[in-house]
């Protein structure tokens, strides 16, 4: 591990500096959503359906008005605001939209969906008003599995769409691909399920908003991980200008994606401002688990054909994603079975390739992206068809990957995708290697566990730019980032980033990448974020975009500025510009002359009238950067070790090792973290985290005590090894690093559980693996 | 349920009158009363641990707490750790070395867990430390790092007593502070 302060070479990036953010967050003086408290402040609470499925028939909140500390209360027709709507460029055949109401007022789709906001003195007394609220609902049968929305039996979760399909696409479909499929050798099969998760930031979400008659704004301090969107359907909602809305983002405590999305409580909230008063909405947990933004229920059919020696030679992939009750925007319910669609195959040469994927709406939830979005779950199901044609042909499966891997770049894949060059091969034999040189292979247990080891290679494609999100056909693209800097007269720099940090370190990260290219230590470098009034425009964190898009745009920025500082050098010493170089310590040679960054700014700011005539004062540069094709991609390849316990079925990880390549890493500490954190997440779905609902859509996880959330005693330490393919057209040559954890674990596990199962016959291919499965599978030979 | 009733708590070291609902928790009373923001709530039903608070030197779940419960306790939160300069305290500088946090949400209950924890288990070893970090809940490190973390610091404070030990004069071996009790010794020298 690099030591702090910059490297050998002069840079900052590439060290693991102290992170700026700690001493304020280790000392109980960040400031989150809910540390904010403003004079005359009222708190709100939301009365929900109980119902997963109703009409509306009466919302009465009138003794809710009478309840002691209650101010107001607005059902969806006092507030009426506009419904959140988001839309993808597709044919009907193809998509049909639907919106979502703030306040849901004549129908609920979901058990937890809102249909009043009570606002009271304190939070207390908000909820006391809840308590108070008479609704009427009348039940219709609702619709709860991923069957039942396709068998379409009962009334449609939305009018506008009777089967229940939102999304329907078959996107790739390879010419003579069922022939290669009848003649092949071999032809493998997976069912694959994965369960519905929470992506469940540790801080729920919150708001605190306030209208300012002074600017005539309203501001909106919100845990949000896309200020500008919120900002724009705040005001599309509430029918203000943009300019009237300032969405202003403190620390935050974790979003994993389901910030990245516009949630109606937000837009609720800030508009109870109506009563010129300051409103506060922090989501409790049971909300957090219950009615806030769920992910992840897939459900594969695939089947791949394979030659003899495991040469993959086509594959096929259904997928239907449970989207829950509602499209998210700006997303919309495609954001799932579109990723699952074009990103599978992945890291494996496939030449022929046929994929359908669709989006079902079902009385749950609604959906978000959640860390990883589809990849988790179609790299587990590519993974088991390797596993599986491995043990079919009486191959290794290792052998099998290797023989399948992409090796040289650029690739471009069967689903039209060019992949830039990465580590895939290299990984897998490192990460093989790590575990041969540890002893695991062979080794047994005295204890009468069984072990098993288990892989996944995958890659992970990061900041996806304009024409990636477009291709996807969102009428909302997100892609590229701007960023502005500014030199103050005493030479240190200010940056705005259009993305957003909610624990991944941008205030460090930003800085290192800003200190290199202008010289300057990094604690002179301040990020500015989260703040639509300070900010151009930005797309927020999400997809592992903030270093790869909002990190060259930063650095674009300050080679801007850079250029800007030899010019001023070259004009005052009377040289051309050319000569002058930035002398990495904070200043410019410019002919016999050294100019500190101070001294310039002082003629910039201070003593205009010796500037050239066509440099006007200040010193400020903007640029902004989109990822140009399609995109960046990390990979890694995960191993793991497993005991399974014959006598309770418990699966034990023993250890856990990533190779991961995310070119270059800005802070390496910081992306192990990322990784760390991510594995724990994929672990979770793994073996854990599941929503249940029962068959009245009823969810049967409200609190901790049933939705199982991995602590220290089940994730095991993981040994983390770093290789460095860098990018060849970010910033420094990074690629993203936030999801790549989420994506590989849950394959990883669940191979290893299978190769402990090898001797038992039975095969698991869903997640969260059954612990009486699993009981019953190590138990069969005895009985 | 708007019945008010005279409390005194003392926090940090500082006694505070409040005049407060019967059924206000103790974190609230910690957050919104008294304005220590530094105790966080992430599910108000005692399993995360993010509130996690010191009373009368034991690790517990402010959110669990009605504040007219502890009148009598010394209760220290995370703003305690640091001095009014805003100096770190070891247990914090080996969080920030080690990486132990990331949003930083779960980090005060982590750190009053773990300082409640190793004034009482000074000797305590990485398993036993893995296990009580099983106490609260963190989404972003994988934990890892905030076990690293803790068994830095109370290797750390071993030695430095250790070393504080073996330069004190022979004849006052009762001088050790009481924080750090004999088995501290032993595991330092293991």
């Amino acid at each position: 591990m690099a030591e702090p302060g910059f490297r050998r070479d002069g840079s900052w990036v590439g060290a693991s500096v102290p992170r700026r953010e700690d001493p304020r967050l280790l000392t109980g003086r960040g400031r989150f959503v809910d540390d904010i408290t403003l004079p005359r402040m009222l708190h709100a609470a939301f009365v929900r359906s109980t119902e997963a499925h109703a009409r509306v028939v009466d919302v009465d909140l009138s003794e809710v008005r009478a309840v002691p500390g209650v101010v107001a209360a607005f059902a969806a027709a006092d507030l009426a605001l506009r419904d959140i709507t988001a839309l993808l460029d597709r044919p009907i055949e193809e998509f049909v939209p639907t919106s979502m109401p703030v306040l849901a007022g004549e129908k609920v789709r979901y058990v937890g969906e809102p249909l009043a906001i009570v606002l009271a003195t304190d939070p207390y007394a908000a909820e006391d008003g809840v308590e108070a609220a008479l609704v009427g609902l009348d039940p219709l049968d609702p619709v709860v599995t991923e069957a039942a929305a396709l068998a379409a039996a009962g009334p449609p979760v939305h009018d506008e769409a009777p089967g229940n399909v939102l999304v329907d696409v078959s996107l790739f479909a390879t010419e003579g691909i069922d022939d290669v499929f009848a003649d092949a050798h071999t032809v493998v099969s997976v069912e694959a399920r994965t369960g519905r998760q929470n992506a469940l930031p540790l801080e729920t979400r919150g708001v605190v908003a306030d209208w300012d008659d002074r600017d005539e704004q309203l501001v909106v301090r919100t845990c949000t991980q896309v200020p500008h969107q919120v900002r724009t359907v705040l005001a599309r909602c509430a029918g203000l200008d943009e300019r009237q809305v300032r969405v202003l983002v403190p620390d935050m405590g974790g979003g994993f994606g389901q910030k990245c999305v516009v949630g109606r409580e937000e837009i609720a909230a800030a508009a109870a401002k109506r009563l010129r008063r300051p409103v506060k909405w922090i989501e409790d947990r049971r909300e957090a688990l219950t009615a806030s933004f769920l992910a992840r229920e897939q459900h594969y059919t695939a089947r791949a054909a394979f030659t003899a020696d495991g040469e993959i030679l086509a594959l096929e992939s259904d997928v239907v994603c449970d989207m829950g009750a509602y499209s998210c925007y700006p997303f919309t319910a495609g954001i799932e079975p579109l990723m699952a669609s074009a990103e599978m195959p992945g890291v494996y040469r496939v030449p022929a390739y046929r994929v359908r994927g669709r989006a079902v709406t079902t009385n749950k939830a609604p959906t978000a992206p959640y860390r990883g979005v589809s990849r988790p779950q179609y790299v587990m199901v590519m993974e088991r068809l390797m596993e599986r044609a491995a043990r079919e042909l009486g191959l290794d499966a290792l052998e099998v990957r290797r023989r399948n891997l992409i090796t040289e770049f650029p690739y471009r894949g069967v689903n039209a995708i060019t992949y830039d060059p990465g580590s895939y091969r290299e990984s897998l034999d490192l990460c093989e290697q790590v575990l041969r040189d540890e002893g695991w292979p062979g080794r047994s247990l005295s204890d009468g566990r069984v072990l098993g080891i288990g892989y996944s290679c995958f890659s992970e494609r990061t900041g996806y730019g304009s024409g990636a999100f477009a291709a996807r056909k969102m009428q909302v693209v997100p892609g590229f980032d701007l960023s502005q800097i500014t030199m103050d007269l005493d030479g240190t720099v200010t940056v705005t980033t259009g993305t957003l940090s909610h624990g991944q370190s941008h205030e460090t990260t930003f800085a290192q990448i800003v200190a290199d290219r202008l010289g300057l230590p990094y604690d002179k470098v301040t990020i500015v974020q989260g703040d639509t009034d300070r900010i151009t425009y930005g797309w927020g964190s999400f997809a592992s975009r903030s270093v790869t898009i909002g990190g060259s745009a930063a650095a674009a920025a300050a080679v801007k500025l850079g250029d800007q500082l030899r010019a001023l050098a070259a004009h005052l010493a009377g040289t051309d510009v050319d000569s002058a170089r930035l002398d990495g310590r904070g200043g410019v040679r410019a002919g016999d002359r050294t100019f500190s960054y101070a001294e310039l700014a002082d003629v910039a700011y201070l003593r205009a009238h010796l500037l050239p005539k066509e440099v006007g004062p200040g010193l400020t540069a903007t640029a902004s950067f989109d990822v140009g094709g399609d995109g960046t991609f990390s990979n890694a390849t995960h191993g793991c070790v497993v005991a399974l316990d014959p006598g309770t079925g418990g699966v034990e990880i023993l250890r856990y090792v990533c190779v991961e390549d995310c070119g270059v890493a800005i802070h390496p500490r910081v992306v192990e973290g990322q990784a760390r954190g991510g594995i724990a997440q994929g672990i979770a779905g793994a073996l854990f985290e599941q929503v249940v609902y029962d068959e009245l859509g009823q969810p049967l996880a409200p609190s901790f005590m049933e939705y199982k959330v991995p602590t220290a005693a089940e994730i095991p330490d993981v040994r983390i090894e770093h290789l460095e393919t860098p990018c060849a057209f970010t910033a420094d040559g990074a690629k993203g690093a936030g999801e790549g954890g989420t994506i590989g674990a849950p394959a990883a596990v669940l191979n290893a559980v299978n190769d402990a199962l090898r001797t038992t016959g039975v095969e698991l291919d869903s997640t969260p693996i059954p612990r009486a499965a699993l009981f019953a599978a190590l138990n069969q030979e005895a009985s | 349920m708007t019945d008010v009733q005279l409390v005194e708590l003392t926090v940090n070291g500082e006694r505070h009158e409040l005049a407060i609902p019967p059924r206000r928790t103790l974190a609230d009373v910690l957050r919104h009363d008294l304005g220590l923001t530094g105790t966080h709530v992430g599910c108000e039903h005692g399993i995360c641990g993010a509130c996690t608070v010191l009373v009368d030197d034991a690790p517990a779940r402010a959110c669990l707490l009605f504040a007219v419960q502890v009148e009598n306790a010394a209760i220290r939160t995370v703003e305690s750790l640091s001095g009014p300069d805003g100096g770190l305290s070891d247990l914090q500088r080996c969080f920030g070395e080690h990486h132990g946090l990331q949003c930083g949400f779960c980090t005060p209950g982590f750190l009053m867990l773990a300082e409640g924890y190793l004034a009482e288990s000074p000797d305590a070893d990485r398993e036993e430390i893995r296990e009580v970090v099983a106490s609260n809940l963190c989404r972003c490190t994988g934990y890892q790092t905030i076990v690293d973390a803790v068994e830095d610091c109370a290797g750390r404070r071993r030695a430095a007593l250790q070393s504080a030990l073996d330069s004190a004069p022979r004849s006052a071996p009762q001088s050790a502070p009481q924080s750090a009790p004999q088995s501290a010794l032993d595991g330092a020298s293991a």
